[in-house]
């Protein structure tokens, strides 16, 4: 019953964060919203026992990219907004395509199937603790993704260097 | 839930607040007498008296300073964003003080003895730089956001040289836990992490300097060129919370060397071989022995080393630190392997 009562008011939180994030006219406050919506996020991982994900969620996120996204933010002039025209005019034929994307998920819900039980049950993560039981999976049985998604970063960051270089010069 | 678990329930809370209460108030002095020997030693350092005039020796002059803290004038620049320029420095503050949570000061003192203490205490630090950041942008003066600028700048580069020499402690003792890290430290061969990490050792301290924005890296707080840097427009009791968070720093970054490098409670058991009459004292005593001599360590090159450039501090840290720390993570993995 606790447990059920401290999950509604995460999701509640997190939903009701989120939209106050992309609401604010002011982008840092924006980021400091979010930075509150991080915390809630993590306190999730935090009930699922996944305690690792937890702290690497705060110090990725929060610690390493929102900082990053504050940077920008500061060294922007924020006082003259940027003004894009919109994609779309009418508003009806975005609240109708969104509607049909909501019927969408809302339908392929139905066909969700629960996986089968691995080997990993909640005691037994509890017993040799999540960062060991989640180290162990990423680098053997999911040792290829891993390096994969390594090998996609490293792509991102050499891209981005190349750009701002290419941009220097000219 | 029955009454009994209620009640012990009930008697958990209670030791756990008794706990918190011991911790900030112990750590609270700590902070007010951190400051005073600062200025005893370095005073000392530049043949100085340091302060004489309060009590004996000088010796409650914290309490004065808190004390005119505490009455000074509370200003708000007229153009600050007011909700965010009250929030900075709680922020700054708060993220120092729960760090006192996961350190282990002795072997059955803790207050949250988790899995992954040395992770939490990272992503709890990482938080702290959006104090200064959004102090400096709350302010809306330039010298407060040049400061906050280059402190955050500073702060996220030299968390990750400080990240990656801690990894190779991580993977001798095989565990996140601090006081696991401690007891693995016991029995190893040399007692204390610091002599086969030497490498990340003297990573780990420099990067701990450069953390807690003090000489020689004290570039955000650069008096001849900043004023003061990120909190120049805070004055009373908020200047106080900033004043408070950097000094709860030092003593969590020199807690996290202690537990991680130098044994925590412990000594070494060629030590205790020579003189075993010393295992008999308490381990919160080796701890504070440890953690002071860090501390004094911070004012001694505060006395002696000049200020660094900002793009030497960046070229230290990018450049040296960072790829030596990698190479000490390589060394270490292949060790820990082949033996």
């Amino acid at each position: 019953m606790i447990l059920e009562l401290f999950f509604a008011y995460f999701a509640f939180a997190i939903i009701v964060l989120s939209i106050v994030v992309i609401t604010r006219r002011n982008p840092v406050h924006s980021v400091l919203w979010m930075l509150l919506l991080f915390f809630h996020i993590a306190s999730v991982y935090l009930f699922l026992n996944a305690e690792f994900m937890a702290a690497v969620q705060l110090i990725v996120y929060a610690g390493g990219i929102m900082v990053l996204f504050l940077f920008v933010v500061l060294l922007v002039h924020i006082k003259e907004e940027i003004k894009i025209s919109k994609f779309i005019g009418a508003w009806s034929a975005g609240f109708t395509f969104a509607a049909a994307l909501f019927v969408v998920v809302a339908l392929s819900l139905r066909s969700f199937v629960v996986a089968p039980p691995g080997k990993y049950t909640i005691e037994l993560i509890q017993q040799e603790t999540h960062t060991k039981a989640l180290g162990k999976l990423l680098y053997t049985e999911f040792l290829f993704p891993f390096e994969i998604a390594a090998l996609i970063l490293t792509v991102a960051i050499v891209g981005a260097l190349v750009l701002a270089k290419r941009r220097l010069k000219s | 839930m029955t009454p009994d678990t209620f009640i012990k329930f009930g008697i958990d809370v209670l030791i756990i607040v008794i706990k918190i209460a011991v911790v900030l108030v112990i750590g609270l002095l700590h902070v007010a007498y951190a400051t005073y020997f600062e200025r005893k030693v370095i005073g000392h350092m530049q043949v100085r008296l340091g302060p004489m005039r309060v009590g004996p020796h000088g010796l409650l002059q914290p309490f004065a300073d808190g004390i005119k803290l505490f009455f000074k004038e509370d200003l708000i620049p007229e153009k600050a964003d007011k909700v965010v320029f009250y929030l900075a420095p709680v922020i700054f503050m708060a993220s120092a003080m729960v760090n006192l949570a996961f350190i282990p000061f002795s072997h059955n003192f803790i207050i949250a003895d988790i899995n992954i203490g040395l992770l939490f205490i990272f992503a709890i630090a990482g938080i702290g730089v959006y104090g200064i950041f959004i102090s400096g942008w709350a302010s809306n003066s330039k010298y407060a956001f040049i400061g906050g600028l280059r402190s955050s700048a500073q702060v996220i580069s030299y968390e990750i040289a400080m990240g990656f020499s801690l990894v190779g402690v991580m993977i001798m003792a095989g565990s996140l836990n601090l006081t696991e890290i401690v007891r693995a430290q016991e029995n190893s061969i040399f007692g204390m992490y610091a002599i086969p990490q030497i490498v990340g050792f003297v990573i780990f301290v420099i990067a701990a300097v450069a953390e807690t924005n003090r000489t020689p890296f004290d570039l955000p707080e650069a008096e001849s060129e900043l004023v003061a840097g990120y909190f120049v427009e805070y004055t009373g009791f908020r200047f106080a919370l900033f004043f408070l968070g950097e000094y709860i720093a030092m003593f969590i970054m020199a807690s996290l060397c202690t537990v991680c490098f130098l044994g925590g409670w412990t000594l070494p058991w060629y030590v205790l071989k020579v003189l075993p009459f010393l295992q008999h004292v308490p381990g919160i005593v080796w701890f504070l022995i440890k953690v002071y001599a860090f501390i004094f360590f911070y004012y001694w090159i505060r006395a002696t080393v000049p200020r660094y450039r900002y793009d030497q501090l960046m070229s230290i840290g990018w450049k040296i630190l960072i790829p030596v720390a990698l190479a000490n993570i390589l060394v270490t993995g292949l060790v820990k392997i082949l033996l």
